[in-house]
């Protein structure tokens, strides 16, 4: 019999992922993979998970390296040809600094957690398709961190994402998200990230830092973008593949599953609160605002998914009328609460210019003109006056979502803060929304043990109690990195590079 | 509902009262005056006299709003924890029954934020 040289693809997946699994003999295979059985998901055969790429490994080494190249031949040029000075204006950049800071530090904690899926599943064609996805996290941490290096030489607050994920008050927003998922069984981790986030939000999060990247001359991010797409595009497979290879293996597991969307939904889409600030308000040119973003990504695609899911008992995730509701107001709440705060912040807020206000108020006929216009107009007065507006203390935040409590009761009254509250043992706990009520008290015992920075800070963990000993804490450089952008250092060079006449410089931009 | 978990799961209250170093949180905001997006956050003795939280408590927040010095506390509706609420300014924080994590709301119906918006 001749032998064949190659094996054919198909053949070489079985190999090299099926034919790696055994069943072990010397230890209980209940012992070897203990996590993946208390959450009550039940796996009656592993071998039905279905891999849509079929991805080996040796293939995926091939098909990223040719994307690095790609990648790091543009990230040299972008720096050559001092490629920071093309972006259409110095505020562009806070975006980078937000997306650094924020996105960036959970691709390494998606590196780390898919890392431990990839061991810890029991079918071996799941493991892989983890393994495969926690080294894209680590490539995309990576890229971002070299990508964006280009930016840290020339502008503030981009020195130390890593140290400040840990400790800064809003970062606190997506780092307790990814630990919540991150601290659960397997099976809600993958559900929460894989699906939630990567399949049913994954849009609103990329498109508008790739798009807003291209509308606003950034190659380097733009190029970084491309070269992530392709595996976006397997990890919102892998995300879709899971929940139905769930909910095909048992009827018991349905009621689990839509848990875990309705929780992760809402947790995930809070987070996105950063993004659509950062789509509407960060980005000069706007490709697009975060409401027609929601209607497009949200209500149509999802809605579309969520008619196919149907047929496996699935529905459209709890309070995404309430998130509908809110997309006519949440960037212009967000970006509000950040220009209150902005002194602990390590990036930049200011008001929007004449230009950008008429682009919201056209974008928001329903609700800028009748309730934030008024809000910019005062504060771009107090500007004037040389008072510009500070809220000169610390928020109440939220106990599940930690977002301070500015979100409003949309649906009613849309300046009537929304508030919850429930009693645990004799103590209140405050939340922001029936999403996040219904989080907490359906977990109180996990979301009691929440590290809220403002609490922290009175507790005297976070370096003092003053501001200063705060931001040192934080390692953010106080009067470069934080406050107003209108006169701050990196607005300073902006104009120095740019030849930009000093005097003709408004405080409003 | 129970948490899910593989072992016996051990409580933190990571807040509670006894982590504050003898101070309550209280959480203090004035309705329709959304330019403050969030209510304010204090740690604070609960053997605070309640007239201390009008004299330099809140004015270190909200003083800074146009309509503060239009702002008359004897026709303030204050509402504590989402009940009608009373103070009794000569009294500390606790005799008025403010507690750890309570929320003090001020209501001035006569000053509904900048031209009337809320703001």
């Amino acid at each position: 019999m001749a032998v064949k040289k190659k094996l054919n693809m198909r053949k070489r997946y079985e190999v090299l992922t099926r034919g790696m699994g055994w069943d072990t003999t010397y230890q209980p295979m209940d012992k070897v993979f203990p996590y993946d059985k208390f959450e009550g998901i039940k796996i009656k055969d592993w071998s039905g998970w279905e891999d849509p790429f079929r991805l080996t490994v040796d293939s995926y080494w091939k098909y990223q390296a040719e994307k690095e190249k790609k990648l790091y031949a543009i990230i040299d040029s972008f720096a050559q040809n001092n490629g920071h000075l093309n972006v259409s204006d110095g505020r562009y950049v806070n975006a980078l600094k937000l997306f650094i800071q924020g996105v960036t530090p959970l691709e390494y904690g998606a590196h780390r957690h898919y890392a431990h899926l990839g061991r810890h599943f029991r079918g071996e064609g799941t493991r892989v398709a983890c393994q495969m996805q926690s080294i894209d996290e680590l490539r995309h941490c990576q890229t971002q961190l070299h990508t964006l290096s280009h930016y840290n030489k020339h502008f503030n607050g981009m020195h130390d994402p890593f140290h400040m994920f840990d400790r800064v008050w809003y970062l606190s927003v997506p780092k307790s998200y990814f630990e919540d998922a991150m601290t659960a069984g397997p099976f809600e981790f993958i559900t929460s990230i894989s699906f939630s986030f990567e399949y049913v939000l994954t849009n609103l999060l990329f498109v508008p830092f790739m798009s807003g990247a291209a509308y606003n001359g950034d190659m380097a991010t733009v190029t970084f973008g491309f070269s992530a797409q392709s595996d976006e595009a397997r990890h919102m497979t892998l995300g879709l593949e899971i929940i139905k290879f769930m909910v095909e293996q048992h009827e018991d597991n349905l009621p689990i599953i839509q848990g875990y969307i309705d929780k992760h939904f809402w947790r995930a889409y809070r987070v996105l609160a950063l993004i659509a600030m950062m789509q509407d308000y960060m980005l000069p040119n706007s490709p697009m605002s975060w409401n027609e973003a929601w209607q497009i990504y949200y209500v149509e695609n999802m809605g579309a998914l969520f008619n196919d899911l149907s047929r496996y008992g699935l529905r459209m995730p709890k309070y995404s009328d309430v998130a509908t509701a809110e997309a006519e107001h949440l960037s212009h709440q967000t970006w509000s609460d950040f220009y209150n705060f902005t002194h602990a912040a390590s990036f930049h807020t200011w008001m929007p210019d004449d230009r950008k206000m008429d682009w919201l108020s056209e974008k928001y006929p329903n609700t800028f003109d009748k309730h934030y216009r008024p809000r910019f107009e005062q504060w771009r007065e107090m500007e004037k006056a040389g008072e510009r507006h500070y809220f000169k203390g610390l928020p109440q935040l939220c106990q599940t979502c930690q977002i301070p409590m500015f979100f409003t009761e949309v649906m009613s009254d849309p300046m009537k803060i929304s508030r919850r509250v429930s009693m645990y043992k004799g103590d209140r706990y405050h939340t922001c929304s029936d999403g996040c009520k219904d989080i907490f008290e359906n977990e109180p015992e996990k979301f009691i043990q929440a590290w809220l920075p403002v609490h922290q800070i009175f507790q005297g963990n976070c370096g003092g109690a003053d501001l200063s000993d705060v931001l040192k804490y934080y390692h953010l450089n106080e009067g470069e990195d934080n406050m107003e952008y209108v006169g701050s250092p990196d607005h300073k060079r902006w104009q120095e590079w740019k030849g930009e006449d000093k005097q003709d410089e408004t405080a409003t931009g | 509902m129970a948490i899910n978990s593989l072992g016996d799961y051990v409580h933190i209250n990571k807040d509670a009262v006894e982590n504050f170093h003898g101070n309550q949180v209280v959480y203090i905001h004035w309705d329709n005056h959304n330019m403050f997006t969030a209510a304010a956050a204090f740690p604070l003795p609960p053997e605070m006299p309640f007239g201390a939280l009008l004299e330099e408590v809140i004015p270190s927040i909200f003083a800074s709003h146009p309509e503060y010095e239009k702002l008359k506390w004897d026709k303030v509706k204050w509402i504590l924890d989402d009940e009608d609420f009373i103070p009794n300014t000569g009294v500390s924080l606790k005799d008025n029954g403010i507690g750890h994590k309570s929320l003090l709301r001020f209501i001035t119906p006569e000053l509904t934020g900048v031209g009337g918006s809320g703001n």
